[in-house]
């Protein structure tokens, strides 16, 4: 006999689907009301032209959020991800200029795969830290920002490292620059990386693992969830985004340098939060976390566009706007 | 109001605190219709209802913590409007909730004069608070030490330390929800003697509890809620446990136990372990035969759950051997534990049985999601299917099927919790606590079910710390103490003092 099965039940499953609903919406109210800002502080600014504009520019900060959404779900936090991504295209172009291979395409190739083995390393190498040594991830991936970083300082020596060959420039810019069907390539890449990463959160085992492990580890190990193998594959995930959005990146300038992707770590896991993934781990949203990429770089595009507030703001922009999203996360979570 | 008050001195007539055709409504679902409910000065009256009855809810509205829809609340007499969020501590009301509101890192003492720190000249007066918590607690007749740290005290010593927070804060009504329910039974007997001084000196308690015993052992007067209305409130002498079990249930309880079914002596041992050891449980040894219920009684810290985790796969092994069915299990693999066909249910149904910020099936399925892949993707409607099945078959009962777990009632956590393990087809299942702070419906269906599993050939070993429990379920019982087996009942010596007594250390029956 189970009396609550009555009044209570309902009562709360009713504010239960409020908050769902809430949450889910709230960052792509968020955005459409940013659009209609935008549209009134400069005309220009809701072109088509403009607004595939921000979502390629947003490609890089996008891809890596969502990388940061399985990490965050799982209950870690990586804050290596922008010097990881300063350190793997130092290497990818380093390689490409060492000229090991004749043929460009194959060169290229042969970088690409390379850079996908790298960036899954250096994940790897964060989970391991945070797992088998048992460091606080947020921690263990502070002292990886600092490795990675320095890397990078002191394989540029300080400066920039540029690719070489102009015969692998032109093969390689179509990457950012092209287009297919009238579509910017990293929107494209945008788009499949986020397709599968939602395929992976929420169709498959190892999704559903996260979500626990996430929740609470110690259910998740009760249940028989090999908890630490879920949270390093997550840290894996992470390195992949990272090594994507630099194949994505290094057309664009062909050229990295000791201050690549400074604060990218800010701006990824503002986008994660402003897309309604809990912080404290659990229910991630792949979907939200590119609007909350987009909210981003759309924050900027505005501050570009009007004449108000200086461009030099935008840091200070951008952390206000971690906060703001915290703040509402809450609030829709006390209402529950 | 309740006019029970024939047999009480005139002057006990006006009652400290009283709530007055109180109702409660949560947006538009009412869960408290007009109750009255009174405390006396110097009594100890226990609250008693099922799951969901609305005991939890009175108790906050009584200290505070919720106000009252309508109706209205009496301190000595006189209207009064409880300040919110717990400051009702400043008139004497206090709650101690369920699960402690103790800082690990703080010490006995700080915890004490937590947020009202005695100062001098604008220090801490260190020695001062120490002082008076000391004398507190010698008066409770604990031994815990004002310099302990509280992460480092047993479940018991805590729950003294909250006890003499209250007291410390001249508590006139002290409400205790479940106090024993973490408790041993010596333990119990420690708070109950601390209370019945307290209750001479003029102190009253509310004893919210599902323990029936308890209340006819301990308390003065019984109130009785069922699905947020006052049923009956009546001195407890005037009442048996039965009537009450009655009252709560609004129907007769046939049997809370179903017929014992003794397995053959010749059935085939599945389970069989060897000198188990872990760091606390020592040399333990036992069989377990198809279809039989093994029960695993013994003081709380005994070291029957490290045993269970151990042969799960869960803890580390030290030493000794565990075969399923012939063949060794090896250690620390919960899967291939899970692949023989064992499974464990925990006693931590919120900590570690059940996700509670996620639906029902999200937990059903959980250690069981091999069954629900299709080409490498989860396929939501075998998932469905499974979550039907486990609600009729445990009778799962919820308004709205997203419900998150968590705003569920204990007794459908504990049911889904039971659906989750069972969903990986087990053959022997280990329950640890099958019925921890539930009511007494959803016990009878957990122990209807245990048994109907062992007559479908199941092997069950239930480890239980209510002895009324193990003793009507189970056909075998292994008694624990500090970490040894010490003894191992059948048939009629299966009763309450021959396991007291092995558990309590007066007897022995096994070389440990």
């Amino acid at each position: 006999m189970s009396v609550d099965g009555g009044g209570q039940a309902a009562r709360k499953s009713r504010s239960f689907l409020k908050d769902i609903d809430l949450r889910a919406v709230a960052p792509f109210a968020a955005l459409f009301l940013l659009l209609i800002i935008g549209a009134l502080v400069n005309p220009n600014f809701i072109g088509l032209t403009n607004l595939a504009n921000v979502a390629t520019r947003s490609a890089f900060i996008a891809i890596i959020a969502v990388g940061a959404t399985f990490v965050i779900s799982s209950g870690d936090l990586d804050l290596s991800v922008g010097s990881m991504v300063a350190f793997v295209a130092s290497l990818m172009i380093l390689f490409m200029n060492s000229g090991a291979i004749a043929d460009p395409a194959l060169m290229l190739a042969a970088a690409v795969v390379l850079t996908v083995v790298i960036g899954s390393l250096c994940g790897l190498a964060n989970g391991l830290i945070t797992t088998v040594g048992r460091i606080e991830p947020f921690i263990a991936t502070l002292g990886t920002m600092g490795i990675y970083r320095g890397l990078t300082t002191w394989l540029s020596q300080g400066g920039a490292i540029t690719l070489r060959s102009p015969d692998q420039q032109a093969l390689y810019r179509p990457v950012y620059f092209g287009s297919i069907a009238g579509i910017p390539v990293p929107i494209l890449v945008i788009l499949l990386v986020t397709a599968i990463a939602a395929f992976i959160l929420y169709r498959t085992r190892y999704g559903r693992h996260v979500t626990a492990v996430g929740s609470s580890r110690e259910v998740a190990r009760y249940s028989g969830i090999a908890v630490n193998r879920v949270r390093t594959i997550a840290f894996i995930i992470q390195g992949l985004c990272v090594a994507i959005a630099v194949l994505l990146y290094v057309p664009r300038l062909g050229s990295t340098s000791a201050t690549t992707g400074i604060l990218w770590e800010l701006q990824a896991i503002t986008a994660v939060v402003v897309g309604g993934t809990a912080l404290k781990g659990g229910a991630g949203r792949v979907w939200g976390t590119i609007c909350g990429a987009f909210i981003l770089e759309l924050v900027g595009n505005i501050m570009l566009l009007s004449n108000f507030i200086s461009e030099y703001l935008i840091g200070a922009i951008q952390g206000s706007i971690i906060i703001i999203a915290m703040l509402v996360q809450r609030s829709l979570t006390r209402k529950s | 109001m309740t006019g029970d008050g024939e047999e009480a001195p005139a002057t006990e007539l006006v009652p400290v605190l009283a709530a007055e055709r109180v109702s409660k409504s949560f947006g538009e679902v009412q869960v408290l219709f007009s109750v009255d409910f009174d405390v006396r000065p110097g009594e100890v009256h226990a609250l008693v209802g099922e799951n969901g009855a609305g005991k939890s809810t009175l108790v906050k509205i009584l200290s505070g913590f919720e106000s009252p829809s309508s109706g209205r609340l009496l301190l000595d007499g006189q209207p009064v409007s409880l300040p919110a969020n717990g400051d009702a501590e400043a008139l004497g009301i206090i709650l101690i909730h369920q699960e402690f509101n103790l800082a690990d890192h703080l010490t006995v003492a700080e915890s004490l004069f937590l947020g009202r720190e005695v100062t001098r000249f604008g220090i801490l007066d260190r020695r001062f608070m120490r002082a008076e918590t000391r004398r507190i607690l010698d008066m409770l007749g604990s031994h815990v030490d004002e310099d302990a740290l509280i992460s480092s005290l047993a479940v018991a010593d805590k729950q003294m330390v909250e006890v003499a927070k209250a007291i410390s804060r001249d508590a006139r009504v002290i409400f205790m929800d479940e106090p024993t329910a973490v408790l041993s039974r010596e333990e119990t007997d420690i708070l109950f003697d601390q209370v019945r001084k307290l209750r001479q000196t003029g102190t009253s308690f509310v004893f919210v509890t599902h323990k029936l015993n308890e209340v006819m052992e301990l308390s003065d007067r019984v109130t009785v809620l069922r699905d947020g209305q006052w049923i009956k409130t009546a001195p407890t002498s005037l009442l048996d446990s039965d009537s009450i079990a009655q009252l709560m249930v609004g129907r007769e309880l046939s049997s809370l136990y179903p017929a014992k079914h003794e397995p053959d002596v010749d059935e085939e041992v599945v389970l069989s372990v060897r000198g188990l050891s872990t760091g606390y449980v020592k040399d333990v040894s036992f069989d377990l035969r198809k279809g039989e219920i093994l029960g695993f009684s013994g003081l709380i810290g005994s070291g029957r759950t490290e045993i269970m985790e151990a042969i799960i796969g869960l803890r580390s092994r030290l030493s000794g051997e565990v075969s399923v069915k012939g063949e060794l299990l090896p250690a620390h693999d919960l899967d291939e534990a899970t692949r023989r066909g064992l499974a464990y249910m925990t006693k931590d149904r919120k900590g570690r049985g059940l996700l509670l910020d996620e639906g029902m099936t999200a937990n059903l399925t959980l250690q069981s999601l091999f069954r629900h892949v299709r080409y490498g993707y989860l396929d939501p409607a075998s998932e469905a299917e499974a979550m039907a099945r486990a609600k009729r078959r445990f009778d799962i009962r919820v308004r709205d099927d997203r419900v998150r777990v968590g705003r569920m009632s204990g007794g459908n956590q504990q049911k889904l919790m039971l659906a989750k393990i069972m969903e990986t087809a087990p053959q022997i299942v280990i329950i640890d606590e099958p019925t921890r702070g539930i009511d007494v419906g959803t016990k009878q269906q957990i122990y209807h079910f245990i048994a109907a599993l062992a007559r479908d050939g199941c092997s069950v070993i239930v480890v239980s710390s209510e002895m009324p429990e193990v003793i009507g379920l189970c056909t075998r019982v292994m008694v624990m103490r500090e970490g040894h087996l010490v003894g191992q009942l059948e048939g009629d010596d299966i009763n309450e003092q021959t396991i007291m007594r092995y558990a309590a250390g007066l007897k022995r029956q096994m070389a440990g």
